[in-house]
């Protein structure tokens, strides 16, 4: 399974490594880390967010070791994908792997394709589809745009991106 | 006092400035014209009026025996006004026109993207060596008077962002599919029909006149050095209409964005998803620009970004502006 968590560490060096080892040691798997300097608190202390996969029956053994280690579990496993922004993908999006084309973006781990509207006018005819992308930061949107924007140009599908402004 | 211009090209710009020098006294004197296959040097003045209609009439501004490159190097004007169509491979023959002007020491008015687009800079250069002034604002959205406020109003500000509508044709088409349930084909067919497209369409919906727009300016007044080839390009010719159903789910359509970002180097065209209400969002044919700058914040134009009157507007405003800044001309 994949779980999302929000840590306090203590802002001192070797803190970040301290916190990440006990995943590993439960056989968990990091996806992705995210630092969050401007996490405030008075304590001296830094937020810092990780996505894992898990084995679901080892998720209390981590959660465990993360007490012991004296690491403080702030958010656990909430809505951890606050930016969201839809493109438009028109080609054979179903004979060039649909399947692959969403799970490129599913398996960064820090953007995932949320819903998609699909119309296909008829066989042998382009396809338009709408897809809807979350992603934990702005940052992570952008690098999943650029990884649909390769496919894309793989595939041979034009893209649509949103005009942000 | 009058300022005297040799005009070369008598198309739809061409004849705009005529006909606007036909309706009201601009105290500008014609002393050469010239399109492909006739020209006429006439010093003392050219009625506008009577070479509307003998351009109508006959097909020909003048003698035959005369070419547009004999008005260029011999007639006694102030400005040269080059309004022939835009060659965007070769830049030719205007840049030669625009060459010759400038060693005479006149100064140059310009419609035609060709030139600015491929030579800008050694342009300036000879202007600027020569004393003169070459101006351009008809080559980017028409009526629009961006160029002039970008480098005179604007001059202290740094340009952040640039976004733009800046081609018409693909404008209509985009609208009638949103605003009518066209197919891309059907409403293409329509544009040609009401002359808004060329029988030819590929340089307008592949994006290629939207994105020579963008390297004039920024090679303008953003002062770079790009070409065609530096700007990622993505025309309307692919679109579906069920994309622009699609986008309309969420109250928003599809237009044809031209996009500079100058601290990214990034220069961009391609059709975007924008709120259906966002100031970009303009119908028909005409043409939008929004600017981000440091100073002045966020500024938008919008306006018929092409037409016979409206490009004419932009001419005559360079034009006039010469004359007042160099008053007594040459």
């Amino acid at each position: 399974m994949q779980v999302s968590m929000k840590l306090e560490i203590r802002d001192t060096p070797g803190q970040l490594v301290a916190a990440l080892m006990p995943i590993s040691d439960a056989g968990g798997n990091i996806k992705t880390v995210i630092h969050e300097h401007d996490f405030s608190s008075d304590k001296g202390s830094l937020g810092v967010e990780v996505v894992i996969e898990i084995p679901q029956e080892r998720l209390d053994a981590l959660l465990k070791l993360f007490q012991e280690r004296g690491i403080t579990v702030i958010r656990f496993g909430e809505e951890r994908m606050h930016y969201q922004q839809s493109v438009i993908l028109i080609g054979h999006l179903i004979h060039t792997n649909l399947g692959d084309t969403v799970d490129r973006i599913d398996s960064t781990g820090f953007a995932e394709v949320t819903r998609m509207s699909l119309a296909m006018p008829a066989i042998h005819e382009r396809s338009s589809a709408k897809c809807t992308i979350k992603a934990l930061s702005r940052e992570h949107m952008d690098q999943a745009i650029e990884i649909l924007r390769d496919v894309s140009k793989q595939k041979d599908i034009l893209m649509i991106e949103p005009l942000e402004f | 006092m009058a300022i005297r211009i040799a005009l070369i090209g008598t198309g739809a710009v061409g004849r705009g400035i005529l006909e606007a020098m036909t309706r009201k006294d601009l105290g500008i004197v014609l002393t050469g014209v010239a399109d492909s296959r006739s020209g006429m040097i006439h010093p003392d003045g050219i009625s506008s009026s009577d070479l509307l209609t003998r351009k109508r009439e006959t097909g020909l501004c003048g003698d035959v025996s005369i070419t547009a490159d004999d008005v260029v190097r011999t007639a006694p004007y102030d400005v040269l006004v080059e309004v022939s169509p835009t060659d965007a491979a070769t830049g030719e023959p205007a840049t030669s026109y625009i060459r010759t002007a400038l060693s005479r020491g006149c100064h140059v008015v310009t419609s035609n993207k060709g030139p600015v687009a491929l030579h800008y800079h050694e342009l300036k250069q000879e202007a600027d060596k020569a004393g003169v002034s070459f101006r351009f604002e008809a080559t980017v959205a028409g009526a629009i008077p961006i160029l002039h406020t970008l480098l005179e109003s604007l001059g202290g500000n740094e340009v952040q962002a640039l976004y733009g509508v800046l081609n018409g044709t693909c404008n209509y088409i985009l609208t009638r599919m949103a605003e009518e349930g066209l197919s891309y084909k059907q409403a293409l067919d329509e544009a040609r029909a009401l002359g808004y497209a060329e029988a030819d369409p590929t340089y307008d919906v592949k994006g290629i006149d939207a994105a020579i727009k963008l390297v004039i300016f920024a090679n303008t007044v953003l002062n770079q050095r790009i070409t065609l080839e530096d700007i990622d390009i993505t025309g309307i010719d692919l679109l579906t209409e069920e994309a622009i159903r699609l986008a309309e789910e969420q109250d928003a359509t599809i237009r044809l964005i031209g996009e500079i970002i100058p601290g990214k180097n990034l220069y961009r065209l391609s059709p975007r998803i924008i709120p259906r209400h966002h100031p970009l969002v303009v119908h028909g044919s005409l043409n939008a620009i929004i600017l981000r700058t440091d100073l002045a914040g966020d500024l938008v134009f919008s306006g018929k970004g092409a037409g016979s009157l409206e490009t004419a507007s932009a001419v005559l405003g360079d034009i006039l502006s010469i004359r007042d800044r160099y008053a007594g001309g040459n």
